[in-house]
């Protein structure tokens, strides 16, 4: 019997972890203890201070990491496999913490947002009151505050997510990170039923892709004998034998990957959950989400199967190119505005994976060339800044009944507020990757990988379904500059708090600055390297 | 002076003015952005002006800039003009001053600001699509001169106006997307040989292999074929000059269409010259097509408007004709005409959209007489419809002779049938002119105003240019024609020696 020995824990490289996750259960106790009325505040800015702390942990982390190698080289992998082999800090590991805490903190803007509601939150007063009861209307004037532990304890979740060293520390994090959404999908406070039905479409369905993960894992645990991603690559380049074993665990771990981000064929979901949820959920679900889940995605796929990247590479392009088809083509025959960003959340996932199958083994690679980590590290930019702003833009529209997203309602909006218009026409214009928009560079950025390892027919429907989408988006801003609101239901634009007009300002800045100098993001994508194996 | 970034200036100039126009309030003072705006656009046009006399007429790329811009894709800020870009840079400093002249009162009823801003933020964007000696850079403004035009178009203009827009649109970013493949395979093209790079001049240095450089110049050909546009994707042109306001067709057709015609020669010819010589029968045919074509159906319209933007379609062909041809004639003849049609396209455009304002319809049926009231608008019609047609004396004739006998050399058959169009031009510029202003004039209907001075005025420039260039064309050859050589070396084509004996052709 092997002797018991102490686990050794590199706590000063896990900062950010303990600390974000520390700052929530101070949260639960703030909760517990707390008088109601003074909940708000401290809730708040427990939330967005915890973020700022966790971001200079990470900033900290990050200049740790330079002592691991040199940063200006950039091709290579530094940083270190930490808590015996269970977190890998590394530069995407960090790049990844630092793009969520970004989207964290827009989050946390947005659900502190009370100007809209007319001084509440857009959070149910309290969940468990039933839709249309008494007990409801007496709750209208409160405020759920339990919303910033969740967020928080989501953000931990979703930084461990692409950081994971070995497969039972990936489901924890799936997990940790879901878990919290779920609940906060189902607490708007407006359309209440809605937002429970998305709520539990999207636990159920959740669950039942975690089932598929956990099949999968197990059957990568008897193929490989190991749960570490390490110890999986070492098996698949030496084993040949367990072929089927392998393959079967590696479809069943994608199935539970590929439903988190909402790729086609698991993308059903996706489109009554950012509906139902409130608008602020989504807005920071539709960035965060699709970042952590995209670093994990790469991290099991590059580091644990690299080395048996044509066994995966033809049921990437499939997912790709049907994601990109799928999103593009629904896209066009929404007529609600949330509904539409839902499905071009889909086509985006397409576009992502594009630049995830486009990797190429550093040989293959001429000096200064894009690799396929830096590309999808800056698509992950450019696609959180702007699906965060959209949605942002969306609560403001507003009528007497609360958020209204309905596009014909949005009819004359450039009229009377061209202001806010015209920043949703940037975001769309950045979704739709017209030049001098981060979405453009970012497109670009993934065709172009994608092209250099072959894989052009993927990028060919790429454009085509760039083509399609670009139709919907344009529809939008017709709608919005060039029509004449119909007289009584037109939908108008509430002024929000500085807030919102912050993430807002932000994600439009960054939108438009990252289209026309985008070299300094690039660069840290490309100095963050490529994961430690 | 020579480090002097002239060419970056030309950019900016026009970008801080359509940002002042834009930006500052004016409180229902709508006199007050068009007076910005024409002063930015007359500013540029002097900068321009003073940056030409600069222009040494042998030297190749000139004004050039190189900073390196996003490093990884292999993407530089780098601008230059040869003797092509020169003139078609002098053409858009000229049209858009014009253009602000004659739509002076064109956006009062709508948001007057944002007209003339756009007017200038697509001035600013065509310079640099013309300027842009980088694919990256070029590709870029080149559909980012897609939003001025869009805006321009579903802002200002008739009913079915957003209709229009959309479908310019979507056309152009379909033609835009396309391209992006092929530039985007250019990039793993440059990768493969050495080191990512859309440096114009390095990447014809690469030697790339003939089936990739096919479907490379198929990628770029769909996208100018639409911007330009050619036969069969030509159909949002008819709509959008329909639909927009003459001063924004001008801009569209005059400038922004022109991009696609300029871009064949400097990327299509320039970086895949065999895939070039290896499509020009097809290229060729839909060229024929859309001269006759697009004459064909001009002559059957009955709106004005529209009828000269598909006399544009005929003419493009023209321009595409001249340029797979691959001799000098037709080369200089094509670039000689890209500027001819601007200048006389843009004079007809604006006269009869002075006469359409005038008369609240665009209907030719609806429309005649009007000589008897308005001389001066009937004088200035007829002599743009004169050199639209090719008449000769008037600019437009010298480019399109030249392109007929390239034609000629090519093939009989191709020049045959090229020289139609000059019968059907006739028909339909001339038929046009009896139906309006001929005639006896209604009793009853209030007669037409003529041209007041600032109308006068801003056409001036332009007709005087037709009757100048059509008599002494020098100046423009001169400057154009070493670019010619520069472009046919490239292609590695050599004029076709003339078949008749040098001492039999002296008697």
């Amino acid at each position: 019997m092997t002797d018991f020995t102490k686990p050794t824990i590199e706590y000063s490289y896990l900062a950010p972890l303990l600390v974000v996750f520390a700052i929530a259960c101070l949260g639960v106790l703030v909760e517990a203890f707390v008088p109601r009325k003074h909940r708000f505040l401290v809730q708040a800015s427990l939330a967005i201070g915890g973020v700022l702390l966790t971001m200079a942990a990470t900033i900290a982390v990050a200049y740790k990491l330079k002592e691991h190698g040199d940063a200006s080289t950039g091709a290579g992998a530094r940083g270190i496999v930490g808590s015996m082999g269970t977190v890998v800090v590394d530069g995407p590991s960090v790049f990844l913490w630092g793009l969520i805490l970004v989207f964290a903190l827009g989050g946390c803007l947005l659900f502190a947002e009370r100007r809209l509601e007319g001084g509440v939150s857009a959070f149910a007063g309290q969940a468990a009151a039933l839709p249309g009861t008494e007990a409801e209307r007496r709750a209208a004037g409160l405020d759920h505050t339990e919303v910033y532990p969740l967020l928080l304890f989501a953000v931990m979740g979703m930084m461990l997510f692409p950081a994971s060293g070995d497969l039972i520390t990936m489901f924890v994090a799936l997990e940790v990170l879901s878990l919290p959404l779920y609940l906060l999908c189902g607490l708007a406070r407006r359309r209440r039923l809605l937002s429970q039905e998305a709520a539990l479409k999207y636990f159920v369905l959740g669950a039942f892709s975690s089932g598929f993960f956990l099949y999968g894992v197990a059957l990568t645990y008897g193929f490989a004998g190991s749960m570490n991603l390490g110890d999986i690559n070492e098996a698949v380049r030496n084993d040949a034998s367990n072929q089927t074993l392998m393959l079967i665990g590696l479809g069943m771990l994608a199935v539970g990957l590929l439903f988190k981000v909402g790729a086609a064929p698991f993308q059903a979901w996706t489109p009554d959950v950012y509906q139902g949820a409130p608008t602020a959920v989504t807005a920071f679900m539709s960035a965060a989400t699709k970042t952590a889940a995209f670093g994990a995605i790469m991290r099991l796929f590059y580091v644990a199967f690299g080395a048996d990247r044509w066994s995966w590479q033809p049921m990437m392009w499939v997912v790709a190119i049907l994601s990109m088809l799928v999103g593009a083509v629904l896209a066009v025959t929404q007529r609600d505005v949330k509904r539409m960003l839902a499905y071009s959340a889909i086509a985006h996932t397409g576009f992502l994976l594009t630049g995830v199958l486009g990797v190429q083994s550093a040989g293959e690679l001429s000096k200064g060339q894009l690799t396929s980590m830096q590309a999808v590290l800056f698509y992950l930019v450019t696609y959180g800044v702007s699906a965060l702003g959209a949605f942002a833009v969306v609560s403001l529209v507003r009528d007497s009944a609360g958020e209204q997203s309905a596009l014909n309602r949005w009819a004359g909006l450039g009229k009377h507020s061209p202001l806010v218009a015209g920043v949703f026409a940037l975001f769309l214009l950045g979704l739709a990757g017209i030049p001098l928009t981060s979405g453009f560079i970012g497109k670009w950025a993934v065709f172009e990988v994608a092209m250099s390892s072959g894989a052009w027919p993927v990028v060919i429907v790429g454009v085509i379904s760039s083509m399609i989408a670009a139709y919907i988006y344009v529809y939008v801003i017709v709608v919005m500059f060039f029509r004449d609101p119909e007289p009584g239901v037109a939908a108008y634009v509430v002024h929000p708090s500085v807030m919102t007009s912050a993430t807002i300002a932000v994600g439009a800045a960054a939108t438009l600055v990252l289209g026309i100098i985008p070299g300094p993001v690039l660069n840290l994508a490309g100095v963050a390297g490529q994961f430690l194996r | 002076m020579n480090d002097f970034p002239w060419l970056t200036v030309l950019v900016l100039v026009p970008i801080v003015g359509a940002v002042v126009t834009a930006a500052m309030p004016y409180e229902g003072d709508r006199a007050r952005p068009k007076q910005i705006s024409l002063g930015f656009s007359l500013l540029t046009l002097v900068l321009a002006g003073v940056m030409a006399t600069q222009y040494d007429k042998a030297g190749g790329f000139q004004f050039t800039e190189t900073h390196e811009w996003i490093n990884v894709f292999g993407a530089h800020y780098a601008l230059g003009i040869d003797g092509m870009g020169l003139v078609m840079v002098l053409l858009t400093v000229v049209l858009v001053p014009v253009v602000i002249g004659a739509s002076w009162y064109d956006a009062d009823n709508g948001n007057t600001k944002a007209f003339f801003a756009w007017a200038l933020a697509l001035e600013a964007a065509s310079i640099g699509v013309f300027a842009a000696t980088d694919v990256f850079l070029f590709y870029v403004l080149f559909e980012a001169s897609l939003v001025p035009g869009y805006f321009l178009i579903g802002g200002f203009g008739r009913e079915r106006r957003s209709r229009a827009a959309v479908k310019f649109l979507i056309f152009q970013l379909a033609g835009g997307l396309v391209m992006l493949a092929a530039v985007v395979g250019l990039y793993a093209v440059s990768a493969d040989a050495g080191h990512p790079t859309y440096l114009l001049s390095e990447l014809s240095q690469i030697t790339i292999d003939p089936d990739t450089q096919k479907w490379l110049f198929m990628g770029f050909f769909f996208a100018f074929a639409v911007k330009a546009p050619l036969f069969p994707v030509h159909t949002w042109l008819a709509d959008a000059t329909e639909q927009a306001t003459p001063g924004t067709s001008v801009l569209l057709v005059c400038i922004l269409d022109k991009i696609g015609t300029y871009a064949m020669l400097r990327y299509c010819l320039g970086l895949f010259p065999d895939a070039s010589q290896w499509a020009t029968p097809f290229v060729v045919t839909i060229a024929l097509i859309s001269i006759v074509y697009g004459a064909l159906v001009a002559i059957g319209q009955d709106d004005m408007l529209r009828l000269i933007g598909l006399t544009s379609l005929s003419h493009f062909g023209f321009i595409v004709l001249g340029i797979f041809v691959f001799t000098s004639q037709g080369t200089s003849g094509s670039i000689l005409y890209m500027v001819n049609h601007g200048i006389a396209t843009a004079a007809l455009f604006l006269a009869a959209g002075y006469l359409v304002k005038r008369k609240g319809t665009a209907s030719i049926s609806a429309i005649t007489g009007v000589e008897k009231s308005a001389p001066v608008l009937a004088g200035v019609f007829l002599v743009a419809g004169l050199a639209v047609l090719g008449l000769p004396g008037l600019s437009q004739f010298v480019s399109e002779i030249l392109v007929i006998i390239a034609a000629f050399q090519h093939h009989w058959w191709v020049g045959a049938i090229a020289v139609t169009s000059i019968v059907l031009a006739a028909w339909y510029v001339l038929w046009m002119y009896q139906r309006t202003f001929t005639g006896p004039g209604i009793t009853g209907v209030e007669p037409v105003r003529d041209l007041d001075r600032r109308e006068v005025g801003a056409l001036a420039p332009l007709l005087v240019a037709l009757v100048l260039f059509g008599f002494y064309p020098a100046p423009l050859l001169d400057v154009i024609n070493p670019a010619t050589t520069t472009i046919l070396d490239n292609v590695g084509v050599h004029d076709p020696s003339p078949t008749v004996p040098a001492e039999e052709a002296s008697h």
